[in-house]
């Protein structure tokens, strides 16, 4: 449902993210999102990246004129959110997960991290990209870090990292937001691998509440269905990799290769 | 057993729910999923002639009873809406709601329609948010019956009038759209609306004002067709609030040959027309009505 909430805290992660802490009595589980509007911004869906008892977080990398509104946001000012929607990741105790976080993807995934305590991988372009350190070391088992530019941990991509890691512990089932290229072939892995996957997937939101169908893969609501799907749900996803609806519900095909 | 097939005029359905503009019904694959889900037709997204966005978010809310959208008519465009049609007609009967500006783009838009396999057209003439449009044409008798009429003119299939409660005239609409040949009427459409941010202290829509449905609208809807089944003879489409087979069944008595869901898609998810299904069925057998068809209109007796 609707809500307005006043920030009690904003984080500077890096260069181009902040975390921006609130309280609410919502029921909030790892891997859902919240829509997130004031004045002076379109309403957009942030994943939600805390979630302690009452208190909740976003963190938002700045990339355009609404997350640029967002960051100008202080302490004690207020936001309207909605929420929380979709279904979140999946938990079950006694399972052994590796949790994957892709750039600010690492958000999504961050409440899993802290809510199961499993190994997790942290993915950037470059060490300057990568956020919530803190809050993963403190949280996870072990935590390992992939950049492409090799400016820190393992130079390569998350998803050859998890093939390392896979090779050496065996898990159950891998946790992962991030970009889709990333998820595609990470997806691809598991799939050859034959290791369990859910993957927090994203497209152009209206409703976020599963009824104005704008979000849909395939006839999948990723507001409402997902935004978490399982390994086998996104082998039907004919849309994944390939190709997303703008907002007009015109087709755009991602880039080849 | 009592049987759940209906009517409306030439165009026949297996199950009298049929899902309403505008919710899960802008790609082919969800028509599809609806279809799949137990809806007896799907009406389309309302399209117009050119790609278009739609309002800017927020666009949507969740309220007490209901909820308040101003989509503002976001789609593909007719042109591009093809293939949409191409993958939904073969799976089940797709009624092509379209949203014209004036008599002319109606034209094009339902002998596309029609040329994409549309089992029938939905004239939307009660968007109450979409500027130039909707409601904004259906409110103005002599606008619809011309509209409607020249559409009838151009296409084979049947045409449908999706009318507006915001206003005092809905009889007269009604009857003009008749005198201008429609094949039925479907109403309601959503309550014009708005919702204020009180700690930001301005309407929360970037519209500033939209249409409320879900619960909290049924017993207007069912106002409308109960009033509309006194005054035009063709067939009535109820439409506005429906969750359960009860209020399907408040529908049919008041009038209506078949019902629309949109909002409780939001609830009860695509699930909900398979439940309305079989729980209307039961309480057809209980009650001794062999058919929707004598359910209808029987609390106008």
């Amino acid at each position: 449902m609707s809500d307005h909430v006043r920030i009690i805290s904003v984080t500077e992660n890096n260069y181009d993210t902040k975390t921006l802490e609130f309280v609410t009595d919502d029921e909030a589980r790892p891997g859902q999102f919240y829509m997130i509007w004031c004045p002076g911004m379109e309403e957009i869906p942030m994943s939600i990246s805390k979630v302690d008892g009452r208190t909740r977080s976003i963190s938002v990398k700045r990339i355009g004129p609404d997350t640029e509104r967002i960051h100008s946001l202080k302490e004690g000012d207020v936001l309207g959110i909605r929420g929380p929607y979709g279904n979140g990741y999946d938990l079950t105790p006694g399972r052994k997960y590796l949790i994957i976080g892709g750039g600010i993807g690492t958000a999504s995934i961050m409440p899993a991290v802290e809510a199961s305590g499993a190994d997790t991988i942290i993915g950037a372009r470059s060490e300057r990209d990568i956020v919530l350190r803190d809050r993963a070391e403190k949280a996870a088992s072990n935590v390992w870090y992939s950049t492409d530019d090799g400016s820190f941990g393992f130079h390569g991509n998350a998803v050859q990292l998890f093939r390392e890691k896979q090779a050496e512990n065996h898990y159950d089932c891998v946790i992962a937001c991030g970009p889709e290229v990333m998820l595609y072939f990470l997806h691809k892995a598991c799939v050859e691998l034959d290791v369990d996957c859910q993957l927090s997937l994203e497209r152009h939101m209206k409703c976020g509440a599963g009824v104005c169908g704008c979000c849909v893969m395939d006839g999948s609501r990723v507001c409402r269905d997902g935004p978490v799907f399982t390994r086998d749900q996104v082998s039907q996803l004919k849309d994944f990799g390939v190709q997303k609806r703008d907002e007009c519900g015109r087709i755009v095909k991602f880039r080849k290769g | 057993m009592s049987a759940l097939n209906t009517a409306v005029g030439k165009v026949t359905l297996e199950t009298p729910g049929m899902v309403a503009s505008g919710i899960m019904d802008e790609t082919g694959e969800s028509m599809v999923r609806m279809l799949q889900a137990g809806a007896g037709a799907v009406v389309s997204k309302s399209i117009g002639m050119e790609p278009k966005a739609g309002h800017a978010n927020p666009c949507f809310t969740e309220v007490a009873g209901g909820l308040v959208n101003a989509m503002g008519l976001p789609g593909p465009g007719i042109e591009l809406f093809k293939e949409e049609m191409e993958i939904a007609t073969p799976k089940g009967k797709i009624v092509g709601s379209i949203a014209g500006g004036n008599v002319s783009e109606f034209i094009t838009l339902a002998t596309k329609m029609e040329e994409y396999g549309a089992c029938a057209v939905e004239l939307n003439l009660s968007c109450p948010h979409a500027k130039g449009h909707g409601m904004e044409l259906g409110t103005d008798p002599a606008l619809v019956k011309e509209i409607v009429s020249q559409v009838k003119g151009s296409v084979k299939v049947p045409v449908w009038v999706k009318l507006t409660p915001n206003t005092h005239i809905l009889p007269q609409i009604a009857l003009a759209a008749q005198d201008g040949g429609a094949d039925a009427v479907v109403a309601i459409n959503t309550l014009k609306a708005m919702v204020i941010s009180p700690e930001f202290a301005k309407p929360f829509l970037s519209n500033k004002f939209g249409g409320l449905s879900g619960a909290a609208v049924k017993p207007v809807g069912v106002r409308a067709i109960y009033d509309l089944y006194k005054v035009v003879s063709i067939p009535l489409v109820g439409v506005g609030g429906i969750c359960n087979w009860r209020d399907a069944a408040e529908y049919i008595m008041a009038g209506a040959s078949a019902f629309q869901v949109g909002s409780a898609v939001l609830t009860d998810g695509p699930e909900v027309f398979s439940r309305i299904n079989t729980d209307l069925q039961k309480f057809m057998e209980e009650y001794g009505y062999d058919s929707i068809a004598s359910m209808r209109g029987v609390a106008n007796e």
